[in-house]
């Protein structure tokens, strides 16, 4: 009986002792450098994938109209305002004639006189081809000097190059005249295709330089999306190929579209392929130019062949590779990469073969001689 | 033979775990002291690892881009391709700030990756712990554990939404903050761009110069607005160099011939250990010596206590002429004893409670051995004063009052 509580205690105390040391060693294992990694592990499947190339553009017109006078000028009246559709043909406005009308009728005046010479220079050319006809004859019958004949002539020759001058000048001043009726004509601003107006530069009174635009236009059929891809994940890009577009205002919803055409010219500062692409449909109602759009395209699907993750993609030095498993052990194992697509999906060309097992994701990055256990999520991801 | 310290321990064995187990808290909270610094410093090197970079080049005469701010042309990249003995060079650039999720910020360090197909370009994650890497070249994040993102939250980082597509691990800053990944050209404008309301001032301010706009220049105002608020800076360059070439020799030809600085790995590390978490890194150094210190006090004063409270039947032993040895041992067993004790508990403690602190704790295996040791060394010197006390105590007092 005096032995019992002693073993008891001794009993007790190693209860609370050895769980100690078994706990001590389990932490010492099981955590920090020593503790085998964690990782997930996946199949290579051997499937077709259908890469797609992911850009963002902005939403412009193919055909913008800048509307304004050919000349500087101040602007009479604007009859259509920013949001107006228009119809081809249509007046939108007009500039001050100022002076023009009066220019126009000295221009006028200046014809007449200028018929008025004609008509004049046309008598004097009749006298003096008469004349000179009349001391011919005299000349003939000895009746007269030779002298006075050759001034006759002369005087002919001076009158007729009088006729043609005032011929040249009528033509001038009509041509004039007709530059005017152009030029007043032209004061009017006229839309030269159906389009809805989206810029109302100047109002009455502004006075505007030759060409600068008072009033812009765009051709509502003829929106495009400018997409700008980055050149690393441009691979594939060509006319026709099939895009989905979404607005940054409509996130919800996937506008279809095509690949209009790559432009032959790349943004050499921003690495940038530029791509236009057309709706299928105008979106109704219409994007406001210039709103950010989100541009997926989708290429043609690719042959099967062995498919792995993105995230199981690592790297020692230069060289891709993943992690494989074989019989609980990791090995890096190189590997050739083709496509991929925007899901995370990678083609391997080279390295791998479908069914073998790779290491997904890890909870530290892996080396040669890391110890790995496999789990079915890495802990501390929560669903 | 019977040991003496075994049967005393045996006598009062709940006593003794319980002290054990309160010296090995005290020695726990000493082991993530020792974790805390030991994180900070691998914070630093998480950085530099993670980035996958040999060198790191940056704008001239700056300590950047973790210590200092540098901006960098975004296109210089394609020289430094161009030198001998580079293999690969990515724009990346930095940016500590608030990042959104509804209604809840959280503090992170936005690093911007050059996307598409080529992952292991220096600077993105080496491994993930959920989804997918970024394949798109916009509007996708990816976010490390730390932040408390999920797979398809979305976050709002200025004025644009980026949805998570993966998570990652031990992706921090030298701070300690999580970094959140996005693609280069998105984190760019993140860092550079105005808000909203700032460009609209600005346009409004170059509106007001007559030098930018000039009735008879009609256009000259929109080209200045668009040049204002374009951006095309990175805070570094990361550069990996060819297998074989020299990283000194790489960083001193890009130094000498594209005249920026450059800086090795062992450069970036001393930067960041002995200039960006330096004085912190002192500072819990102090704590440490202080806790040691505070737990060999406290060691001697439990042995020294223990010994005071059978001191009695120290005497008896004495009494009965047990050699001076055998009772030193007997303290002395004692003493390591309970200094095995709380090693261990504080081991235990301190490796499970290490996760719960919200800045990473390393627990390194050296430090847990050095501890060890240090700790049966403590025991051993403060069970020096007890039995100095129970060797001089007189057997009289046995029998006495």
């Amino acid at each position: 009986m005096k032995i019992l509580p002693l073993q008891r205690r001794t009993l007790a105390l190693i209860a609370v002792i050895v769980p100690l040391l078994a706990l001590l060693a389990y932490v010492a294992v099981r955590s920090g450098p020593l503790a085998p990694v964690a990782v997930t592990e996946a199949k290579v499947e051997s499937r077709s994938i259908r890469p797609a190339l992911f850009g963002i553009g902005t939403v412009e017109a193919r055909y913008t109209y800048e509307i304004g006078p050919t000349f500087a000028g101040r602007v009479k009246r604007l009859d259509v305002h920013v949001g107006d559709r228009v119809k081809a043909g249509q007046v939108l406005g007009e500039m001050d004639p100022v002076d023009l009308d009066d220019r126009l009728r000295a221009q006028e005046a200046a014809a007449k006189r200028a018929q008025a010479t004609l008509a004049e220079a046309t008598a004097r050319q009749a006298y003096a081809e008469a004349q000179a006809r009349r001391y011919e004859q005299l000349y003939a019958a000895r009746s007269t000097s030779e002298e006075i004949l050759t001034t006759k002539r002369q005087e002919l020759q001076i009158a007729q190059a009088a006729l043609s001058a005032a011929r040249e000048d009528l033509a001038r001043s009509r041509s004039d005249l007709e530059g005017l009726r152009a030029q007043r004509g032209n004061l009017r601003l006229v839309a030269p295709v159906d389009g809805v107006v989206t810029l109302r530069d100047a109002e009455p009174g502004t006075t505007v330089v030759a060409g600068q635009a008072v009033v812009e236009l765009i051709d509502p059929k003829s929106l495009w999306v400018n997409v700008r891809f980055d050149q690393v994940s441009a691979q594939g890009l060509a006319a026709n190929l099939p895009a989905r577009v979404v607005l940054r205002s409509r996130s919800g919803a996937a506008l279809r579209g095509r690949v209009l055409r790559v432009e032959p010219k790349a943004d050499a500062v921003t690495e940038e392929t530029l791509v236009k692409v057309v709706f299928d449909d105008v979106p109704a109602p219409l994007p406001p130019i210039g709103e950010l759009a989100e541009a997926t395209v989708d290429l043609p699907p690719l042959p099967a062949t062995p498919v792995i993750p993105n995230a199981a993609v690592q790297r020692q030095g230069e060289q891709p590779g993943v992690w494989q498993i074989t019989d609980g052990e990791p090995s890096f194992v190189p590997v050739k990469l083709g496509r991929a697509d925007l899901d995370g999906f990678v083609q391997v060309l080279d390295g791998l073969k479908a069914g073998d097992r790779i290491v997904v994701y890890s909870e530290k990055a892996l080396g040669p001689k890391s110890r790995i256990h496999v789990v079915e999520r890495i802990p501390g991801v929560s669903r | 033979m019977i040991s003496l310290a075994g049967r005393d321990i045996l006598h009062s064995w709940g006593k003794f775990v319980f002290t054990g187990v309160g010296l090995g808290l005290l020695i726990g909270v000493t082991l993530v002291m020792a974790g805390v610094y030991r994180g900070m410093v691998d914070d630093g090197k998480a950085l530099l690892d993670n980035s996958g970079a040999d060198l790191w080049v940056v704008q001239k005469d700056t300590l950047g881009p973790y210590a200092e701010s540098s901006s960098l042309s975004d296109d210089l990249y394609r020289g430094i391709l161009a030198m001998p003995g580079v293999a690969r060079a990515a724009n990346v650039t930095y940016l500590t700030m608030q990042v959104k999720k509804g209604e809840r910020d959280v503090r992170a360090m936005v690093v911007g990756i050059v996307p598409g197909e080529s992952w292991g370009a220096p600077g993105w994650p080496p491994y993930l712990v959920a989804g997918r890497r970024i394949t798109r070249g916009h509007y996708e994040a990816v976010a490390d554990i730390a932040t408390g993102f999920k797979l398809g939250d979305v976050l709002t980082i200025r004025r644009n939404r980026y949805t998570v597509v993966g998570l990652t691990r031990r992706m921090v800053s030298s701070n300690g903050d999580p970094m959140v990944f996005v693609p280069l050209k998105d984190a760019q404008e993140a860092q550079f761009l105005k808000d909203n309301d700032a460009i609209w001032q600005s346009r409004r301010r170059t509106e007001a110069n007559p030098a930018f706009n000039r009735p008879g220049v009609p256009g000259l105002l929109d080209t200045v607005n668009a040049s204002q608020a374009s951006s095309s800076s990175v805070n570094a360059v990361l550069v990996r160099i060819t297998p074989g070439a020299v990283p000194d020799e790489v960083a001193q030809s890009i130094r000498r011939w594209k005249r920026l600085t450059v800086y090795t790995r062992t450069q970036m590390e001393a930067i960041l250990i002995g200039k960006l978490i330096a004085t912190s890194a002192k500072q819990i150094g102090m704590f440490l010596v202080i806790l040691a210190m505070v737990s060999a006090a406290i060691v001697a004063f439990i042995i020294y206590t223990l010994t005071m409270d059978k001191i009695r039947e120290i005497a008896v032993l004495k009494l009965i002429g047990t050699r001076n040895r055998t009772i030193a041992a007997m303290i002395l067993q004692q003493a390591l004893a309970l200094g095995v004790i709380g090693f261990a508990v504080g081991k235990i403690t301190a490796t499970y409670a290490a996760p719960l602190f919200p800045k990473y704790v390393l627990l390194v295996p050296q430090d847990s051995i050095a501890g060890f040791f240090a700790v049966v060394a403590i025991c051993a010197l403060a069970s020096v004063i007890a039995i100095r006390m129970a060797l001089k105590v007189d057997p009289a007092e046995a029998i006495g009052g």
